[in-house]
């Protein structure tokens, strides 16, 4: 492995700050929660950090609250705890579900839900080392190239697919992301905290230099909520999202009110088709509404070359997803 | 064990000014080992004053090119024997438990968590050793396959791995008896199925999938606990 110094901290104000004081000094800077996709980078050598800001003795964010209605959820809470969780397997389904469909459990046990919500895209032009948007660079190799895994919703000028189960979860959830910089904490949106390529390719996320994602909070969850969260791979385990589909519903009765569908593994953020869930709005769950949902759910879609498989995959997925949620 | 001199503390070695930090993979030859604090303290005034260390702790570059990597000092608790050792920060607790410690049955495979080769449990639980910086350990407890034999006498699982054809290359094994190993503690008689969840992260290149799952549950029927 190439040369690196490890620093240790005992909180995300002092991790931000430390990361702040490397880069002053010349250095390049990078937070561990994990660690497993950050070691993978820097042996590939896409990512040249130099100091590493170890969040393993940071004693927030490590743990998973409810008071009654709302949750809040830490940035430090490893993938199997979140998976684990009963609260949040009875109240948010779809989050643990997301959750447990992530790697392998060696993955889980160290990832965090801040470093699978931040991790960078694994396009394979990125991950090899191609200068494409997301390394610096100024081009999308993948537009004219193997698009076989990339974005049917939202791409250009970049075709990556947010790499992410458990953040399109959070975002049907209406979570609120907590960020925490050199200078201080922010909240944001799900809204504000995703970028599309459009704004910048460079990114996923608006977190600035040397701020990291320290935590969730999901405002309320009602008791009549239901959820799940629908993966399809092309193997399987231990692999991403060739689609999947975090759905929440209020049931009322068997009927869906506030319905979010949110998708993973088919556009650089996590991609909310707001037609299929207006069109959801007070119907009742059956098997025509899952199966018109579905074919809602791609209207919008624009397939490159390779992957226009994705489209009845995602009408599918879409589907089962909500039909999953029907009464009894 | 081949040498248990190398299980001792390395802090605690004679250091030869003239040995200069190797990778990893010749520490082995190396039994003399330095530390980049020894280095700057034994190397005069000019470097040492170029190790400036900023309020947190990050050592300016300079002091980084003195020697090739930061160090730092961990404890690590391994088949419950517990070791200080000074680590590289950039060594991962995969090289350190092989070339360190010469416990040598922890396989590097892919070196990037895609395998499964290198699975030890860290405070009870699977990890990729590849995956982890040594010091990003700094306190836990280790177990490799080497804690898994009592006395000379295999582990359950390791029986059952054995009566069942486990192994074939075997390079593998080790991985799998750890995942194995977790999957019994809190699952005393798993189900295929279970078994098959359990073991997702590691793979067999041999393809011997069944005879390893059917093991597990063997040593589980066998009220097998590691």
């Amino acid at each position: 492995m190439k040369t690196l110094t490890n620093v240790n901290v005992t909180s995300f104000g002092e991790a931000a700050s430390a990361s702040r004081t490397a880069r002053q000094q010349g250095s390049v800077p990078a937070f561990s929660g994990g660690g497993s996709d950050l070691l993978q980078q820097l042996k590939d050598g896409t990512d040249n950090a130099d100091v590493i800001v170890n969040l393993r003795s940071v004693a927030d964010g490590r743990t998973i609250q409810s008071d009654g209605s709302g949750f809040a959820i830490g940035g430090l809470v490893t993938l199997t705890e979140l998976a684990e969780d009963p609260s949040v397997m009875t109240g948010m389904s779809a989050i643990a579900q997301a959750a447990a469909s992530v790697g392998t459990p060696q993955i889980r046990n160290v990832g965090t839900l801040a470093g699978n919500v931040t991790q960078r895209p694994w396009c394979w032009y990125y991950r090899n080392g191609f200068n494409c948007f997301k390394a610096g660079g100024d081009e999308c190799f993948s537009l004219n190239g193997e698009n076989g895994q990339h974005a049917i919703f939202g791409g250009g000028p970049s075709f990556i697919v947010h790499p992410s189960d458990v953040a399109p979860a959070l975002v049907a959830f209406d979570a609120i992301f907590q960020v925490t910089g050199p200078t201080g904490s922010r909240e944001v949106s799900a809204e504000e905290f995703f970028v599309l390529p459009a704004t910048d390719p460079s990114r996923e996320n608006s977190l600035n230099e040397d701020e990291l994602l320290t935590g969730v909070r999901i405002p309320s969850v009602s008791a009549n909520t239901v959820s799940t969260y629908y993966k399809v791979m092309d193997r399987e385990a231990w692999t991403h999202a060739e689609v999947g589909v975090a759905t929440v519903i209020q049931r009322d009765g068997n009927a869906a009110q506030n319905a979010k569908v949110v998708l993973a593994g088919v556009a650089p953020i996590p991609w909310r088709v707001r037609a299929v869930e207006d069109f959801l709005a007070g119907k009742q769950i059956n098997a025509a509404v899952a199966r018109e949902a579905g074919e809602i759910g791609i209207e919008d879609a624009l397939p490159l070359s390779k992957n226009a498989h994705k489209l009845p995959m995602t009408s599918a997925a879409i589907e089962a997803a909500v039909l999953s949620l029907a009464a009894g | 064990m081949r040498d248990k001199k190398k299980q001792g503390n390395l802090l605690d070695k004679g250091n030869d000014p003239a040995v200069k930090y190797a990778d990893p993979k010749d520490q082995i030859l190396n039994d003399k080992q330095q530390s980049r604090r020894d280095f700057l303290e034994g190397s005069g005034a000019a470097v040492a004053a170029g190790a400036g260390i900023s309020a947190f702790g990050i050592p300016s570059a300079k002091a980084q090119s003195a020697n090739s990597s930061a160090t730092t000092a961990i404890n690590l608790t391994v088949n419950g024997t517990r070791q200080m050792l000074e680590v590289q920060d950039r060594w991962t607790l995969a090289e350190v438990l092989r070339d360190q410690l010469d416990l040598t049955g922890t396989k590097i495979g892919c070196n990037r968590s895609e395998c499964g080769a290198c699975t030890v449990l860290m405070n009870g639980q699977p990890v990729y050793a590849c995956s982890q910086l040594a010091v990003w350990a700094d306190g836990a407890e280790i177990r490799t396959v080497e804690g898994l034999a009592t006395n000379g006498e295999l582990s359950p699982v390791q029986r059952a791995f054995v009566a069942n054809n486990g192994p074939q290359c075997g390079f593998c094994t080790p991985g799998q008896l750890m995942t194995a190993t977790a999957l019994l503690q809190t699952n005393p008689s798993p189900s295929s199925e279970e078994v098959k969840e359990a073991l997702v992260g590691n793979l067999c290149r041999c393809s011997n999938y069944n005879a390893i799952v059917e093991a597990v549950v063997m040593a589980g029927e066998e009220g097998g606990l590691a």
